[in-house]
């Protein structure tokens, strides 16, 4: 009983915790998802693209540099939870597509159509795939998005993991 | 000027430069581990950090001494290959032999205490402190790449040696004022350096996207991306591992001491 009620308590101390461990997480992983499968492995795009946009080499530089940080530091954050029995699966699923789409949505937005530092592909028709790209981007914001608001309500009524009937 | 003659007269002369002090720090480390190790009073010395110190020592003389630095001469990516070992794998290595430690603990009492003295220094504070060796390692680098600099290097040998000692102190700064391995007295806090070396590592894979678009003065176009694709990957392999140096000692530190809601209640 006294596990339970702890296990509980540990989850709403460091729910923030778990939030922020899945934003980073999700947007590390997407953000090495795009590196390995569409620059180096399908090569739909390349390593560099434009000589002439400064700006986009350096919010890339940026972004690749913080994505490596955001990937192992996001893993040890879930590694702190599970020592203190304190992971929250709904939360920490919720912050990871909340991370990765919030990714994939400025990659797809700011870098793609207003920096145009590179596009998905080259020599075809562009729209189909930034339909795909910057769609599938909000539906994991709004899944993430419902999943925090659901584990919060969770919570707040004392359901699945909270009752301690 | 230059004939083939007098450019392997130099690299001799490197050989030497660069091979006695290699030869002497892996000595001095390996005696310094036997003597301290004899005294029994302490706990061995672990195996692994002499290891590791042997192994960024070979990885730096790699870089300095031998086939590498003479095929450096006229090629990029060879250049790049002793870059990456010697600004990045050999200091990263020999950090975690904990050098500093092992001094300490081989020095008598009235020696370690000036010794610790000296670390205390503002003079050291200043070299180790993160964005003064972040800007020493990438601005270094970016000197070197965005200017003349890289051509001069290899007419100049004075500033060959200068520059290659550079990379490898510039890159040992930066690995200990990330991560704590030796006795550390200017500590900053895990956020602080985080963000910190954020901006550092952008800088550096800026730098290799930069010598890929706009290769040094000097250097074919094929093998400046080459180099630069190598820099930029390698230089992301050993950040990996700095990475996640740091994070683990933060998760180390913030290790729950009392788990008295979980444990105690139940026993």
């Amino acid at each position: 009983m006294h596990n339970t009620q702890a296990h509980s308590d540990n989850r709403v101390t460091f729910a923030r915790r778990n939030i922020w461990s899945g934003i980073l997480f999700g947007l590390g992983f997407v953000a090495f998802l795009d590196e390995t499968l569409f620059h180096q492995l399908l090569h739909w795009h390349k390593f560099y693209d434009k000589s002439t946009v400064a700006v986009g080499l350096v919010s890339d530089g940026l972004f690749h540099a913080f994505s490596w940080f955001a990937t192992v530091g996001g893993l040890f954050l879930v590694a702190d939870l599970r020592r203190r029995n304190a992971l929250w699966h709904k939360m920490f699923w919720g912050g990871k597509l909340l991370g990765g789409g919030a990714f994939q949505l400025y990659d797809g937005t700011i870098q793609h159509k207003i920096m145009r530092i590179h596009q998905i592909r080259y020599n075809v028709d562009i729209l189909p795939y930034d339909l795909v790209w910057n769609i599938s981007a909000a539906i994991m914001i709004a899944v993430g998005i419902g999943l925090i608001v659901s584990a919060r309500r969770d919570k707040r009524i004392g359901k699945g993991a909270f009752s301690h009937a | 000027m230059h004939d083939a003659h007098s450019i392997e007269h130099h690299f001799l002369l490197t050989d030497l430069l660069f091979g006695i002090p290699a030869l002497l720090a892996v000595g001095l480390y390996i005696g310094a581990v036997v003597l301290t190790n004899r005294r029994g009073r302490l706990r061995k010395w672990p195996g692994l950090r002499t290891l590791s110190f042997v192994a960024g020592v070979l990885f730096a003389a790699a870089a300095l001494v031998g086939p590498l630095v003479r095929q450096s001469h006229a090629d990029f990516t060879a250049h790049m290959a002793g870059h990456l070992l010697l600004g990045m794998l050999a200091p990263l290595l020999i950090a975690l032999a904990a050098p500093m430690t092992l001094v300490l603990r081989t020095l008598n009492v009235h020696l370690a205490r000036k010794l610790s003295r000296l670390l205390q220094s503002l003079f050291v504070g200043f070299f180790t402190h993160p964005v003064v060796a972040s800007i020493l390692n990438i601005g270094g680098l970016w000197l070197l790449y965005t200017t003349d600099l890289y051509a001069a290097m290899h007419s100049n040998f004075l500033l060959h040696i200068i520059v290659h000692i550079h990379v490898f102190l510039a890159g040992y700064l930066f690995t200990i004022s990330l991560v704590y391995i030796d006795p550390v007295f200017h500590r900053f806090s895990y956020t602080y350096r985080t963000v910190v070396f954020i901006l550092a590592l952008a800088g550096h894979g800026i730098l290799s996207k930069f010598i890929y678009a706009y290769p040094p003065a000097g250097v074919p176009v094929e093998q400046a991306r080459v180099g630069a694709m190598l820099m930029y990957y390698g230089g992301d392999t050993v950040d990996l591992l700095l990475i996640f140096i740091l994070f683990k000692h933060w998760y180390q530190s913030v290790r729950p001491r009392k788990l008295v809601s979980t444990v105690g209640k139940a026993v």
